[in-house]
């Protein structure tokens, strides 16, 4: 099977090279990248990490691209011997993950085999990779783009979705077939695009095919459509985006809660964003109503992250700071949600009495998220569409408030300075991330020194502490890390759970890291505790699952 | 006479721009479409810069280039093209970010990784250098202080 594929690879790209017609001489570009990570595990009953029985993980992965002219081809090798721990352990075992054709002329294109895309925000379908969280729903099917005229841009495609790896490419049984068109009026109507207003317009209709079903009580549609809009307008220093979607009765199973089973109420996201933005100051408002938008390819249990179609953004500010971002990360709720977000930034100007010699930014971000306002009728028996709910009317009930502010400012030629702080609420139990299952109440601080001791060397300090009465109660985290331009990085870090009510888990995440990087090569190692969340240590963030142990990391790209 | 040769150059290997840099449509914060592998800057080098709003090392290595971007760009030509691959949850603060920061750099959006892939770049920040002829001359993929030194060394040895 892997022979045959290579065999045919080859012979594509010869046909390829030849029917270009161009000057063979020229025997186009090979590209491509490596990542590899390996972790030695070691027990830790404190932290709660269990020894696998494997003792050692290893994901791999080989990139190899081949360019000439339009035309481009490429594989993904993967190897996961064993899959790391906190990786879906549907990924096993060696071979091709991912693997494509493609050509495209300056308006149109194809692909065959695997490939990603996005159409708007991606509510109602986005094919993506998340490779350090183990999320990679590639369609392996067709893809045909066209441009008729500038500024109208038409693309259509038919797949299976990557479901999971064994020794290969594993799709799922459902049939995804996807439609998506956008207009630039400014690129239509407007060649020397000097209008100040701009408007893109948007449609897509998406539909998927499956016939898995796991309940003899139900019959499941076996083909479900799902249609949206979306706009995007501009005026000056004012910009508007919409998006609506709308999708058909497609009930999935949920064993917890009875009043989300099998129900066959239509799904319904808006997500709006109004923003202004000028040299020094931005103000930026988003809301988004989402209900019962959960859209997979098929109808039975599976993985959470598995078979997604679409891609429920959450209106909240990705966290870097290690106690903000790893204790209690929020996601989109499927079932639904009511979420709105503002963001304001300043620049205060340099040379002026509160902005010091090169000016300082200040950064305030407001998110919340609601449980939608559910009429529950009682129709189970009947049309079982379970509830009603209208738009943007959301109940009492919390689901996240994360209100948070970061000043930075830069002292001298030498010193940086960036303060931040977090207040949250979160309810862990709608959210179940902290297994905690009540409302938590947290506060966070955060201090960040930089100090460039000269050209090549440079120091960074950085403490936090988070103070909550709920859940694992304190925390403090303290790093230094020291930096040696352009090759070397060393850090020291520790998280301590200094509030916690258990005394025996008052315990130190003790973690020393270091890394040689030369061009794109990065070889980093790491060893100690660790929690999940994204993490970031000598200028490279990476989104990483809680371990005990010794970690190698090898990146590199040619 | 400098200029003219390097237009001259430039035509000549017009066919490796097409090779080095990616056929893929991305958009700038404005909504309009751009094709890199058509994006040229008139034989001069580009700098482009795979960065994101939640990545703080990327955003330090941008200000940091900031402040000298001016005098890159009186003493070599260069261009420098951010590309943030924020995604969906994200995407909407890129405009109000670099706008508060002053960035006179072009600004792209790939939201779904298409232009990441097609680039090979493993994780942010990755920064490339790209000469008059449109090939890749030297990329480094972490930002630590000191970092745009080299850089500015690498720019003003391919702009002789």
């Amino acid at each position: 099977m892997k022979l045959r594929l290579v065999i045919l690879l080859t012979l594509l790209i010869f046909f390829i090279v030849n029917i270009n017609g161009q000057d063979l001489k020229s025997p186009g570009v090979i590209s491509g990248n490596i990542q590899t990570i390996g972790q030695y595990y070691q027990e830790d009953s404190i932290i709660n990490a269990a020894l696998p029985e494997h003792l050692y993980g290893f994901n791999g992965f080989a990139n190899i691209n081949y360019q000439k002219g339009d035309f481009r081809a490429g594989i993904r090798y993967e190897s996961y011997l064993n899959t790391l721990e906190g990786y879906p352990t549907s990924f096993s075992g060696t071979g091709i993950g991912y693997r494509y054709l493609s050509w495209k002329s300056d308006n149109v294109g194809i692909t065959i085999g695997n490939f990603y895309d996005q159409f708007g925000s991606g509510m109602i379908f986005r094919a993506y990779e998340e490779r350090q969280l183990g999320i990679d729903n590639s369609l392996d099917g067709i893809r045909l783009t066209f441009q008729p005229v500038n500024g109208l841009f038409l693309k259509g495609m038919v797949g299976k979705q990557r479901h999971v790896f064994m020794d290969g490419l594993v799709n799922g049984n459902g049939i995804i077939r996807a439609f998506d068109s956008e207009l630039n009026l400014n690129e239509l109507l407007d060649s020397s695009n000097s209008w100040k207003f701009k408007a893109t317009i948007g449609g897509s209709f998406v539909s998927k095919f499956n016939t898995d079903n796991n309940t003899s009580f139900f019959d499941l549609p076996k083909n479900v459509g799902a249609s949206s809009i979306r706009l995007n307008l501009r005026y000056n220093k004012i910009r508007f985006s919409g998006e609506y979607v709308h999708k058909i009765n497609d009930p999935y199973p949920d064993n917890q809660d009875s009043r989300f089973n099998y129900i066959y109420k239509n799904g319904e996201g808006v997500l709006l964003n109004l923003g202004y933005s000028t040299k020094g100051f931005a103000v930026d408002f988003s809301a988004k109503h989402m209900d019962n938008m959960l859209w997979r390819s098929t109808n039975v249990n599976v993985g959470p992250t598995d078979l997604l179609i679409g891609y429920l953004p959450a209106l909240t500010k990705q966290h870097t700071y290690n106690l903000a971002a790893t204790l209690y990360p929020y996601a989109t709720n499927f079932y639904g949600e009511i979420a709105y977000q503002l963001d304001v930034l300043y620049k205060i100007p340099k040379k002026s009495f509160l902005g010091g010699k090169y000016g300082t930014s200040i950064a305030l971000n407001f998110a919340t998220a609601h449980v939608p306002e559910r009429n529950f009728i009682e129709d189970m028996e009947t049309t079982r569409t379970s509830y009603t709910s209208s738009v943007f009317s959301r109940s009492d009930s919390i689901l996240l408030q994360d209100f948070n502010v970061e000043i930075k400012r830069k002292i001298n030629k030498k010193l940086n300075i960036s303060l931040n702080y977090f207040n949250f609420i979160f309810n862990d139990d709608a959210v179940k991330v902290a297994n905690y299952y009540k409302m938590i109440y947290a506060q966070i601080a955060v201090m960040d020194l930089t100090y460039k001791i000269n050209r090549h060397h440079s120091l960074r300090f950085e403490t936090q502490a988070m103070w909550t009465n709920e859940d694992k109660g304190d925390w403090l985290f303290g790093q230094i890390e020291y930096t040696f331009s352009p090759h070397w990085y060393i850090a020291i870090l520790d998280q301590y759970n200094s509030g916690n009510e258990d005394l025996k888990k008052r315990v130190h995440y003790g973690l020393i890291s270091a890394g040689y990087i030369n061009g794109s090569h990065r070889f980093s190692f790491q060893y100690g505790k660790q929690r999940a969340g994204v993490f970031c240590v000598g200028g490279v963030c990476r989104a990483v699952p809680a371990s005990n142990g010794l970690t190698f990391s090898f990146t590199s790209s040619f | 006479m400098k200029k003219l040769l390097f237009l001259f150059y430039f035509s000549l290997f017009n066919f490796v721009i097409y090779s080095q840099l990616p056929n893929i449509n991305l958009k700038d914060v404005n909504g309009n479409n751009k094709n890199l592998s058509k994006l040229s800057n008139n034989g001069n080098p580009i700098i482009i810069s795979f960065w994101a709003t939640w990545c703080k090392p990327c955003k330090a290595e941008l200000n940091t280039i900031a402040e000298e971007y001016d005098d890159w760009v009186d003493e070599t030509g260069v261009k420098l093209i951010a590309i943030s691959i924020d995604d969906a949850r994200s995407s909407s603060r890129v405009e109000p970010y670099i706008n508060v920061q002053g960035w006179d750099y072009m600004v792209l959006l790939d939201p779904n990784g298409d232009c990441k892939r097609a680039m090979n770049v493993n994780n942010v920040p990755h920064t490339f250098l790209i000469n008059g002829s449109g090939k890749i001359v030297w990329d480094h993929n972490n930002y630590s202080i000191g970092d745009e030194d080299e850089l500015y060394e690498e720019l003003v040895k391919i702009s002789k």
